[in-house]
């Protein structure tokens, strides 16, 4: 054929996808504002779109899937593939990156105040000010790092190991060694999550009003919700092995799934030692 | 990129690969890059104009001391959104929308949509022998987010935002002004078009930096690859690296504004001045991300109007690497009024100083290349010497100003918006003219009317000049940036600079009358229509190129 393409790369036809994730993006972000002051039709916008987003990657992903089955995925495209995760995942590092600085700002260079029956006051420039330099800020008590945050540290370290187990067994072809690996790697991903809520829900601080919690919710927050986006890229593996995807040679959307996952462990070891052993020290323990 | 020559064969079996699809599926369904930076460059126009506009208010203002049109103009802001008559403070509030939307606009819907965008889509995969991006349908999405982070923009200047309608927090969107400071959806809507933007940039740049590791042409090492290339890649880098963390300080804006957290607030152990820290942690590299791919273009116009390759090709594209690297260890430089000790502000002024080193090599190189060099005048040319002679000039002030004890005296002065638009109005823009003048007919397949360039060129340097030269004086005699007034003293170079702009608004105007009639008339472009000067390969391929390019792979010797 005259004009064939002679090259591996995968030139891709037309596709409304970018175009309807990008509006669906702007229905979240109008919605949102719409929402947050109180404005009429916010959350039903912000959830159209939010659900908007979600059928664009659902779409998206799965047609992907399927020009990978069509065979388009060749070996420099799989590269394509690996750099693009790496680079994503670079740039989410950063992303915490952000959230770790607050929380040496206000660790390293406390301010002086106290928190007494949740109101917090700055006592900058007044007498015993210099004794109020301390973090955590007096008046917080902590969650005690040893007790469920270790029990959670301890659950992700072995849901990597899990999720090691789920890829050597594919690429030995054992496949159901991938679907016990994947299925605990997940539901220890679930209990993560659980135990995170629980903590949450029962945490001595409040959301609103101090550094501590500020930094402390944002920062386990956005891990909470990075787990939450990693354990459904595993389930969508686990569905995906069930219906006879991935050989031993290409399975990269199992890959990026476990580099993801390892990603969101390393955070959370950061956060274990930074935030909760670290950060606490010293604080009465709730 | 000295000894790139590709097989010289001109893409023979174009009929085949030109088949385009039909106009919606096209323009708004993309997945060709050459399209995809196309719709970049109209982007970057039309937000161009707007972002212009608005500084044409602003230097009408300027004009004379007291207040002339503003107050009307609120009023007439307030009316379209069923407002009344607008007090003096909400003209004041005005004032702040008007240079806050400048500044966003021009940074992250002009300079950057034209530059990485509009030309890095389109001569990237050309320059590297390649038939695509490596993501062509991410590479739509990175342009399709722009406009929604646009619109929510725009939209912002008519929703209440504290004192008046708009947000009126200028660029860098500083607490405590931005939260406790800017009550109302305003300025909301202004970090979510951030948010929107910065996704857009970071997927733009893991598609750029999978598209140049991975699908250079047979033979065409790291070392062999186009200085515009390695502008990009390093550019790339930076967005990849930088915006994250601008994302992560506007979130904490949102927070802090909506659900009560305290990041920025002293009242509950906050600290305004961790916002500045985590936003110049990205604006500093952000200010590299935006005159980097000027850097590359400029060296292959010096280089093709000099007939002679890049003098210290390697030291080029190193330099580069090296501004990128020390850009990332500079940001407090933007902060050293903010009360840090002065071993930090040694620090700070010493980091910055060591860019110099690099940018002198730059400068120097593109001297050495046209030193004994066969040259010629074009306007694509013009464009670049003016870059050249402006950007040293603004990087001279920015060595005085990277000395922390003078910018205790010039911080927040007209001197640094001087500076910085004589390195971003006189360098980045400069460099996208020339650019655009380069690379229009390869684009269009239209030559451009030379003399329409040359004037545009000659009018609107002597414009840009006239504008931006007197507000060093201004800025050296105590005129504080972002004031809609002024006493007296400052009256005479303010109204030399507003001259100026209108000088410099002729030249945007005859560029328009360039476009149009190189469009409609010009003569028809062959290949490489530079000659012998150009040894990239997009000028291997005609003009314009065929819509699917290199479909048998070019192999550099």
């Amino acid at each position: 054929m005259a004009g064939a393409k002679n090259h591996d790369y995968h030139i891709l036809p037309p596709d409304i996808w970018p175009l309807v994730g990008s509006f669906s993006a702007f229905a979240m972000a109008i919605g949102g504002v719409r929402w947050m002051h109180d404005m009429a039709h916010g959350g039903l916008i912000f959830a159209i779109g939010t659900v908007a987003v979600a059928l664009t990657f659902f779409s998206w992903w799965s047609n992907v899937i399927k020009e990978a089955h069509a065979g388009d995925h060749t070996p420099v495209v799989q590269l394509h593939l690996r750099y693009g995760m790496i680079l994503f995942i670079a740039s989410e590092v950063m992303f915490f990156v952000g959230w770790f600085w607050a929380w040496f700002d206000f660790s390293l260079f406390p301010q002086p105040i106290e928190m007494v029956d949740g109101v917090v006051t700055n006592y900058i420039g007044q007498d015993g000010a210099a004794a109020l330099l301390q973090w955590p800020p007096k008046g917080i008590e902590v969650l005690n790092a040893f007790e469920l945050p270790l029990l959670n540290t301890m659950i992700l370290l072995c849901s990597g190991t899990t999720v090691t187990w789920a890829h050597h067994s594919l690429i030995h072809g054992d496949r159901k060694g991938l679907k016990t690996g994947l299925w605990l790697t997940i539901l220890l991903g679930a209990l993560f999550s659980c135990i995170q809520a629980y903590e949450y829900s029962v945490a001595p601080f409040p959301f609103a009003g101090i550094n501590y919690s500020s930094a402390f919710y944002m920062a386990t927050g956005f891990h909470g919700f990075h787990v939450l986006v990693g354990t459904i890229f595993l389930i969508v593996c686990l569905v995906r092995t069930y219906k006879g995807h991935f050989t031993p040679q290409q399975h990269f959307g199992f890959e990026a799934a476990a580099w993801y996952w390892h990603f969101v462990d390393v955070v959370w070891l950061f956060l274990f030692i930074v935030v909760y052993v670290w950060g606490g020290w010293g604080a009465p323990v709730h | 990129m000295t000894t790139i020559t590709a097989d010289g064969h001109i893409d023979d079996h174009a009929h085949d690969a030109d088949h385009k699809p039909a106009f919606f599926q096209r323009w708004f369904m993309s997945t060709n890059h050459k399209d995809i930076g196309t719709l970049y460059l109209i982007f970057a126009i039309v937000a161009g104009i707007i972002g212009g506009a608005i500084s044409g208010l602003m230097r009408l203002e300027l004009a004379e001391p007291g207040i002339q049109y503003l107050q009307m103009w609120a009023t007439a802001h307030n009316g379209m959104m069923g407002g009344g008559e607008a007090s003096l403070d909400e003209a004041y509030h005005l004032w702040n929308v008007l240079i806050t939307a400048h500044g966003l606009i021009m940074v992250f819907f002009m300079v950057m949509p034209a530059m990485i965008g509009g030309f890095g889509n389109w001569f990237v995969p050309l320059m590297i022998g390649a038939p695509d991006m490596a993501f062509p349908r991410m590479n739509n999405v990175s342009f399709w987010l722009l406009v929604p982070a646009f619109l929510l923009l725009f939209g912002s200047t008519f929703v209440p935002g504290g004192t008046g309608l708009g947000a009126g927090t200028g660029w860098t969107v500083y607490a405590p002004l931005s939260t406790s400071g800017s009550a109302g959806p305003a300025v909301d809507m202004a970090i979510l078009s951030l948010h929107l933007a910065g996704a857009s940039s970071i997927l733009g740049a893991i598609n750029f930096i999978t598209t140049i590791f991975n699908m250079r042409a047979p033979g065409m090492t790291l070392h062999k690859m186009p200085l515009f290339v390695w502008s990009v890649l390093v550019t790339a880098f930076l967005l990849l690296l930088s915006l994250p963390v601008l994302a992560a300080a506007i979130t904490m804006l949102l927070t802090d504004r909506n659900f009560g957290t305290t990041f920025y607030d002293a009242a509950g152990g906050g600290d305004p001045v961790l916002y500045q820290h985590l936003f110049w942690f990205f604006g500093h590299p952000e200010v590299y991300i935006m005159i980097l791919p000027g850097f590359g273009m400029i060296s292959h116009i010096v280089s093709t109007f000099s007939r002679k390759p890049v003098f210290g090709y390697l030291g080029m594209a190193y330099a580069m690497v090296a501004i990128g690297v020390v850009g990332f260890v500079v940001w407090a430089h933007h902060m050293f009024t903010t009360g840090m000790s002065v071993n930090v502000k040694m620090y700070f002024t010493a980091a910055t100083m060591v860019i110099a080193v690099p940018t002198g090599i730059k400068i120097f190189s593109w001297i050495a290349t046209m030193w004994g060099g066969s040259m010629t005048f074009k306007t694509p040319m013009m464009w670049a010497l003016g870059f050249i002679f402006m950007f040293t000039v603004g990087g001279v002030t920015g060595v005085v100003l990277a000395n922390g004890g003078i910018d205790d005296n010039l911080h927040d002065t007209y001197y640094v918006v001087a500076h910085f638009h004589y390195v971003l109005s006189l360098g980045a823009v400069f460099s996208i003219f020339a650019g655009f003048y380069y690379w229009f007919p390869k684009m269009s397949g239209r030559m451009y009317n030379e003399l329409l360039g040359q004037l545009h060129f000659w009018i609107f340097f002597i414009g840009v000049n006239i504008l931006f030269f007197p507000q060093h004086f201004l800025g050296q005699q105590g005129m504080p940036r972002r004031y809609a007034d002024y006493p007296e003293q400052f009256a005479y170079w303010n109204q030399i600079s507003s001259i100026g702009y209108a000088v410099m608004l002729v030249g945007v105007l005859i560029f328009f009358v360039n476009i149009g009639y190189s469009l409609l008339a010009g003569r028809k472009a062959v290949g490489n229509y530079w000659g012998e000067g150009a040894t990239t390969l997009e000028w291997t391929l005609s003009s314009p190129p065929p819509f699917h390019q290199f479909e048998t792979l070019p192999q550099i010797k």
